[in-house]
């Protein structure tokens, strides 16, 4: 397991910025981490674990892949996080942390959401629990995953729009820290990735590490060992501390976090747009949401506009232990750009049967431009299904040659 | 002018400017961002409100991500930046200023963090950038493996340098300002705290033993903004400080003299007025009015909020009974 900071601090990363009216709630919410995550308080985890087994579908399977295996030359395994229930890891997280709500005695659940994963698996959360639940999320991020506000909808959430900035995660935080502070009294913030002030970062990692704890079983059980080799995509970093919490003191394993190189590395500082979201690999140290950790900023310090074609992944800052671990060189930060990863979608799609999530699909990405490097045995973590990128993925699969990708074009309009 | 106020005293603060601003009366503390909607109007803005009678003025320097405020002063953030304020052009803007009143530096810690980090930083984005994404390589573990930022030293400095007379940083909890309270203390500028409804017990005692200048008092909940009604939150507060001999300033929500008129009273120190302000600078800019015209409302505006404070100041503390 990884280690427990009681401070809150990853060395130099984590802490707790945030606006003093807030604080109380994260003391409140720290002691209760404490109690009912570290020392199953209650049965706390006891309850978690029984309901992520029966509502959410876990155990979820470490599934060796026959095609992918043969075209690299290795053992390729796939951690099927896709299979969760409502299709990502993000489940994992969302309901540990409104059943912790629920045993604190909140009433009410705010969160915010990116591609729209995480809320609507807060909104599922929420609804399994009997807790009311709004969700923020940016306008631009709303128009393209337009199936998840819906999905959020019918679990009984309200859905709110946030028009500030460029409309994606990095607003839609704000705007929840905004509510928070409003609300504080009666209200938990289910942050979705291992960011944000202590005690969440600690807290995610520590719901999330079930997928490393069973992907570690499993392949003992498979292979009678560990993996060479960890992949898991990158963006705040919620499923790649949980694919790497059980190996990080396997010092045999290495570990990559797959960031999104978007359409370039280049900054462009006068329109304060770095056309990826690669903090991890090209951020600074700074202070953003809560956190000192790594983040695409302006020499000045304001924080940068990031891209990449896959919504969960598009944020400027990143999970402060997972800056640590790289910083320490536990953890290698790479990056693949998103004609890599479309590709690794079609491919793993076509090759497996299995639609990722374009988050996912840059795990993949790296697994196709450096399996010569990655030893025998290769975990990759599937975080998520496809599903919901579908429309992108056809806009975007147009406008680029992809060897593999079939015809969509002449369905496109019908669909 | 005696002052017969017994609670304000000038012992915890590091800069006699700002603690003489509380000495006579209460102090209206005016909040405006720093080159909203432009650099020359914004002067303009931050003098009329000296002439309307600010004791103290809070510049805001635009922060990207400004998590504690709410819809009015978000907006200021946005044209302020998109007018070209950057932390530079801020110290350029307070030297410019023409005015005697103590001025107070008001913006989020990641911007005082980077200062005077630049080179470091252009280096590490260089070599980033040579790291094509096609390839994927793996990304070199620093090899100083630590921060790369001389934390808030040279902010302070400068901003010492520039004239201000402290900070206060919305996202910088006691817990995590050390090194700023170091840097103050070495250059002799104040740091003003926020003491929210919600402080309670222990760590009041721990922010107020780090306060110097005022203490900010967030009236209620939420994020700023003006309000129809002041909140009963802000008694409990003040009830709350009675013991500590820091002035006290309540904020949050302010925007009528009649609003003033009733915090000062009920035990305030200072009134900080930020949203109400900003949004006749909002106003004007929409309508498309000039800056001068823009200037003589805020003036206007800010001598209602004046006037109002000493008529609070009237009913707690009558004249006749000033010694």
């Amino acid at each position: 397991m990884t280690q427990q900071y009681a401070d809150g601090k990853f060395g130099e990363y984590g802490g707790q910025y945030v606006p003093e009216a807030l604080m109380p709630a994260i003391e409140e919410l720290t002691d209760a981490y404490e109690r009912y995550v570290l020392e199953n308080e209650d049965g706390f985890m006891d309850d978690f674990r029984a309901r992520l087994r029966d509502f959410g579908g876990r155990p979820t399977p470490t599934q060796y892949a026959e095609r992918l295996s043969e075209r690299y030359g290795r053992e390729v395994y796939l951690k099927r996080e896709d299979l969760v229930h409502g299709g990502a890891h993000k489940l994992n997280n969302a309901l540990g942390q409104v059943l912790l709500a629920k045993y604190m005695g909140k009433e009410r659940i705010v969160a915010e959401t990116g591609a729209g994963q995480h809320g609507t698996a807060t909104a599922m959360a929420a609804a399994h629990l009997d807790m009311p639940c709004e969700i923020y999320m940016g306008e631009t991020d709303i128009n393209r995953q337009r199936p998840n506000v819906f999905r959020m909808r019918l679990n009984g959430s309200e859905v709110n729009p946030v028009t500030t900035g460029r409309g994606t995660l990095k607003e839609a935080i704000s705007e929840t820290m905004r509510d928070w502070a409003t609300n504080v009294e009666d209200t938990h913030y289910v942050i979705g990735s291992v960011v944000g002030p202590h005690p969440f970062p600690a807290m995610v990692r520590d719901f999330q590490a079930v997928i490393s704890e069973e992907a570690r079983e499993q392949l003992r059980e498979k292979t009678g060992g560990l993996p060479d080799a960890v992949l898991a995509c990158a963006g705040g970093g919620s499923n790649t501390m949980g694919a790497f919490a059980n190996f990080v003191d396997d010092e045999s394993v290495s570990l990559y976090a797959v960031e999104a190189g978007g359409s370039s590395l280049s900054v462009d500082e006068d329109a304060g747009v770095a056309p990826n979201s690669a903090s991890l690999s090209t951020g600074n140290e700074g202070v953003l949401h809560g956190a000192r950790t790594k983040v695409l900023q302006d020499t000045d310090g304001q924080i940068m506009e990031s891209h990449s074609v896959s919504a969960g992944l598009d944020y400027a800052g990143v999970g402060p232990e997972l800056a640590r671990l790289v910083d320490d060189g536990r953890v290698n930060a790479v990056n693949v750009d998103d004609d890599g990863a479309l590709e690794a979608f079609h491919r793993l799609s076509q090759l497996e049967g299995i639609i990722p999530a374009l988050e996912s699909a840059h795990a993949l990405g790296f697994l196709e431009s450096n399996y010569e490097d990655l030893g025998d045995v290769v975990l990759v973590n599937v975080s998520g299904r496809g599903d919901k990128d579908l429309e992108t993925v056809i806009e975007e699969t147009e406008k680029r040659d992809i060897e593999a990708a079939p015809s969509l074009a002449e369905f496109s309009g019908g669909i | 002018m005696g002052d017969a106020n017994e609670t304000v005293t000038t012992e915890t603060a590091a800069n006699p400017e700002l603690a003489a601003a509380f000495a006579d009366g209460p102090a209206f503390v005016p909040y405006l961002a720093a080159g909203d909607p432009d650099y020359e109007s914004s002067l303009k803005y931050v003098e009329a409100l000296e002439r309307g009678g600010a004791d103290v003025i809070e510049l805001g320097l635009p922060f990207s991500e400004p998590i504690a405020e709410g819809p009015t002063i978000q907006s200021a953030v946005v044209r302020a930046l998109e007018g070209g304020m950057t932390p530079e052009r801020f110290f350029e803007f307070v030297e410019e200023l023409d005015v005697d009143v103590p001025l107070v530096c008001m913006t989020y810690y990641n911007l005082i963090y980077q200062y005077g980090d630049s080179e470091a930083q252009s280096a590490s984005n260089a070599s980033s950038a040579e790291r094509s994404s096609a390839d994927s390589r793996a990304a070199e573990p620093r090899d100083d493996g630590g921060p790369a930022s001389n934390g808030p030293r040279p902010f302070v400095e400068r901003a010492a340098e520039a004239g201000l007379s402290g900070f206060v940083v919305p996202d910088l909890p006691a817990e995590e300002a050390g090194a700023l309270r170091d840097a103050c203390d070495e250059f002799g500028l104040d740091l003003v705290f926020i003491v929210a409804p919600t402080t309670r017990g222990e760590r009041l005692e721990r922010i107020m033993s780090q306060v110097s200048g005022y203490v900010y008092v967030q009236a209620r909940l939420g994020v700023t903004g003006a309000q129809d009604d002041v909140s009963g939150q802000t008694e409990g507060s003040l009830g709350r400080l009675a013991d500590h001999d820091v002035p006290k300033a309540v904020g949050f929500g302010i925007k009528t003299g009649e609003h003033a008129e009733r915090i000062v009273a009920a035990g305030a120190d200072g009134i900080i007025v930020g949203s109400a302000l900003v949004d006749i600078v909002a106003a004007g800019n929409d309508a498309g009015e000039s800056a001068d015209s823009v200037a003589s409302r805020l003036e206007e505006k800010a001598r209602e909020l004046k006037q109002g404070a000493l008529r609070g100041y009237e009913q707690r503390v009558p004249q006749a009974e000033r010694t």
